[in-house]
């Protein structure tokens, strides 16, 4: 489909570019024609006669963010949040392209239901949506899937999140099998005997609020398990939002021997800790759970050596008749597409921890490595996924204003900084904010 | 304006909580004035042999979606010696069960008119959740392990009028501290007066943690036991435990029962006390459960005074900040 506004050229001018691929951080403009980056700082000869110019003066320039796991509901929880609604807030929070998750119902484990994802994303037409496909036959955690047919049909990486891959035998025939395909095996790293039934994280405050724990440890062992299992297949694998100090011990000493393996994290657990949950508030409840201060300070300094790689929405919406209930009734997970940005913005960019290449890096150009797909960068003559984020924006997260078919966020009430002003997919203009200045 | 029965002193000037959640977010101050109040309600109901009706035209709903007898009794009959009626709303499920949040079933129960609800839930938080939620007084009757206010409450004020204070005296709080409301409730009550605080059971029970609050932990009650004031031994909550953390009741037993011949090496004027219900044979023989030292017949007939000084102090708040019934 070749839109007008593809053909239009769009010339963004005086924006900050910050390219992690190319190493660009500098003040310019890009050329967009015909749905990709068609030149960066342009002579004033070579641009088109026909030009739409955008002043983003003030403004960061960057390529679209890309999530590795948000879950989009269909098909069969349609409550929580559906491809349109969770697309449409995707391009309010700066992304261009999404991964979703395999746990809807029927779970996304054959050829037809990736397709049936692909379909509706495409028919929504806002941001790009890839498909992770289950690693076991219906996510039961027993038999592989048809990970060959999922491929086929599109599927970019296999996961059974948001629950571990619990049976190790499993696991290490998934990191087997997907090398075949060249295509990543998503875990996320919980020893399910050590955590079931928990709430929240095992410490003081758990001790306290008398909520059933979720011990650190229950990461670390998974994390080690998976870790020693890649060194075995030498399978791609990426460990989904971690959150203990155990877990990025492990990946720091993992990265030294040359694995390649990869993880991320979830605002939650650079921004918020446990002492939260004094609250009793369900949208506090989540998974990996917050943990305390020591956990937290630990993920930060991963992040800042790279030993975190990327930077995940973790965004799981919950109806609101299911999170308002008794903490230990309610769902885990929040909606979280619409504030991940600027929760990175407030929490890492702000305080200095993280300059902005670092930030973009993880926030869309790994994502794109790990996902295998175009994007995560501005080279001339890719598909122009492009975000404008106004750094400077102060906002404060209201249920009112979100996109999202859920509400569910952990943020409610709080004043971030930052937010995505244009998001442009494949060349197309798809999200203006609804900001005045 | 009510007007302040007789026998009650006037209401006090410094009290302003609308909700009894916790002891944890107490004052020292705040929960003598509790103790001082739950004594002057036994003086003026003269041992509750009659009612004041200071709470007359008021409603009390207790809310149980938790099992209980002896919690729910003993609110009823505080309310009802103050003059007030009680609504009582009992369901052993959870109210989700029926397609209805809990907190639904709050805002129905106070739409019918009550002041306060009493609540009770296996989930923590609870009564904090209902707190933000309506508008009447919300008063936590044990919100899953998390804090049973009016127990500590109930347990201070007995060893209060036992010991005659509680500053400098060693309690040692013995069993399942793990899920054990009252063990928090008692430990926060305690420690803002001034006691001596151990906690005692399995280490699958009792977190070292609990040392960095400044409680001691043991896992052994027989060395623990001749520095000992106060035992308060908490009843084995099975129903929370997921997995059984001990082996057997009968290791348990022999590890931390209360027994004639333990009670030998115990201080001479050592007090006894268990929450309730007991688990005779368990957490406590019967001979030391009915023995000399034993107050835990005395901690029941103090619940109705610390639940009467409760609901009369928290509604005495909403009166003077305005109903919030117009």
């Amino acid at each position: 489909m070749l839109g007008l506004a593809e053909t239009t050229a769009t010339l963004i001018e005086n924006a900050r570019w910050i390219d992690p691929t190319q190493g660009i951080n500098r003040v310019g403009r890009i050329l967009i024609h015909y749905g990709a980056i068609a030149a960066i700082d342009p002579n004033d000869g070579d641009l088109p006669s026909e030009l739409q110019r955008i002043d983003a003066s003030g403004w960061i320039g960057a390529p679209g963010l890309i999530d590795l796991g948000a879950e989009l509901g269909e098909p069969g929880r349609e409550e929580d949040e559906t491809i349109a609604a969770g697309t449409m807030a995707a391009l309010a929070g700066g992304y261009t392209s999404i991964a979703c998750t395999a746990n809807t119902e029927p779970p996304i484990d054959t050829a037809a239901a990736v397709e049936f994802v692909r379909q509706k994303a495409m028919r929504s037409d806002r941001c790009r949506v890839h498909v992770i496909g289950c690693v076991s036959k219906h996510r039961q955690g027993k038999e592989l899937a048809e990970i060959g047919s999922l491929v086929d049909a599109g599927a970019v990486a296999f996961s059974d999140a948001p629950g571990p891959i619990e049976n190790t035998a499993l696991l290490r025939r998934a990191l087997e099998y997907c090398s075949m395909f060249d295509r990543p095996v998503f875990d996320h790293p919980e020893v399910k005997s050590l955590a079931e039934g928990g709430i929240m994280h095992e410490g003081l405050v758990q001790l306290v609020l008398g909520l059933a724990p979720i011990p650190a440890e229950a990461e670390d062992l998974a994390t080690s398990r998976d870790l020693r299992l890649v060194e075995s297949t030498g399978g791609r694998l990426h460990l989904t939002n971690i959150s203990t100090s155990g877990s990025v011990d492990l990946m720091r000493r993992a990265k030294e021997r040359g694995l390649k393996t990869t993880c991320g994290i979830t605002p939650a657990n650079f921004c918020l800790t446990d002492a939260a949950l004094r609250s009793f508030d369900s949208n506090l409840k989540l998974q990996p759970p917050l943990r305390s201060e020591d956990h937290k300070e630990a993920c930060i300094k991963g992040l800042q050596d790279g030993t975190i790689d990327a930077i995940t929405s973790g965004h799981r919406p919950c109806a609101l008749e299911k999170k308002m209930q008794e903490l230990d009734l309610a769902p885990f997970g929040a909606s979280t597409l619409e504030t991940t940005l600027a929760s990175v913005i407030t929490y890492l960019i702000r305080p200095g921890i993280l300059n902005w290449t670092q930030a973009i890096e993880k926030l869309s150009s790994a994502p794109a490595r790990i996902l295998g797909v175009e994007g995560g960068s501005l080279q001339i003559g890719k598909p122009a996924d492009v975000v404008l984020i106004d750094p400077d924006h102060r906002w404060v997260v209201q249920p009112k204003g979100m996109l999202s078919r859920s509400k569910n966020n952990y943020f409610t009430g709080t004043e971030l900084f930052g937010c995505a002003r244009m998001v442009w997919v494949g060349g197309v203009r798809k999200y203006i904010a609804p900001i005045q200045n | 304006m009510t007007v302040a029965h007789a026998e009650l002193p006037d209401f006090p000037a410094t009290w302003r909580h609308r909700h009894l959640l916790d002891l944890e977010s107490l004052t020292a101050e705040e929960i003598t004035t509790l103790l001082d109040w739950s004594e002057h309600m036994a003086v003026a109901t003269d041992f509750g042999r009659r009612k004041i009706p200071v709470l007359q035209g008021k409603t009390i709903a207790n809310v149980f979606f938790e099992n209980s007898t002896r919690t729910r009794n003993s609110f009823s009959l505080a309310a009802r010696r103050l003059g007030a009626d009680t609504v009582e709303f009992a369901s052993s499920g959870s109210s989700v069960s029926k397609g209805e949040t809990f907190i639904d079933t709050a805002k129905t129960i106070e739409a019918m008119g009550v002041h306060a609800v009493v609540v009770r839930h296996s989930a923590p938080g609870t009564a904090f959740l209902l707190a933000g939620h309506l508008n009447c007084s919300v008063l936590n009757a044990g919100d899953g392990p998390h804090e049973h206010p009016t127990q500590g409450l109930l347990d201070i004020l007995t060893i209060r009028q036992c010991r005659g204070k509680i500053e400098g005296l060693t309690v040692a709080l013995v069993g399942d501290i793990a899920h054990s409301r009252t063990a928090r409730s008692n430990i926060w009550g305690l420690k803002k007066l001034g006691a001596h605080v151990i906690v005692c059971g399995p280490a699958t029970l009792v977190s070292r943690q609990w040392e960095k609050f400044g409680v001691e932990v043991s896992h052994n009650l027989d060395e623990i036991l001749p520095r000992c004031d106060v035992l308060n031994l908490l009843r084995i909550q099975f129903e929370r435990q997921s997995t059984r953390p001990f082996p057997s009741v009968h290791e348990y037993a022999l590890l931390y029962a209360m027994t004639a011949e333990r009670m030998r090496r115990s201080k001479p004027d050592i007090l006894i006390m268990a929450p309730g219900p007991i688990n005779r044979g368990v957490e406590v023989t019967p001979e030391v459960a009915d023995g000399p030292h034993s107050v835990i017949l005395k901690q029941v007939t103090n619940g109705i005074f610390v639940r009467m000084a409760a609901l009369r102090l928290l509604l005495g708040v909403s009166e003077v900040n305005g109903s919030c019934l117009a």
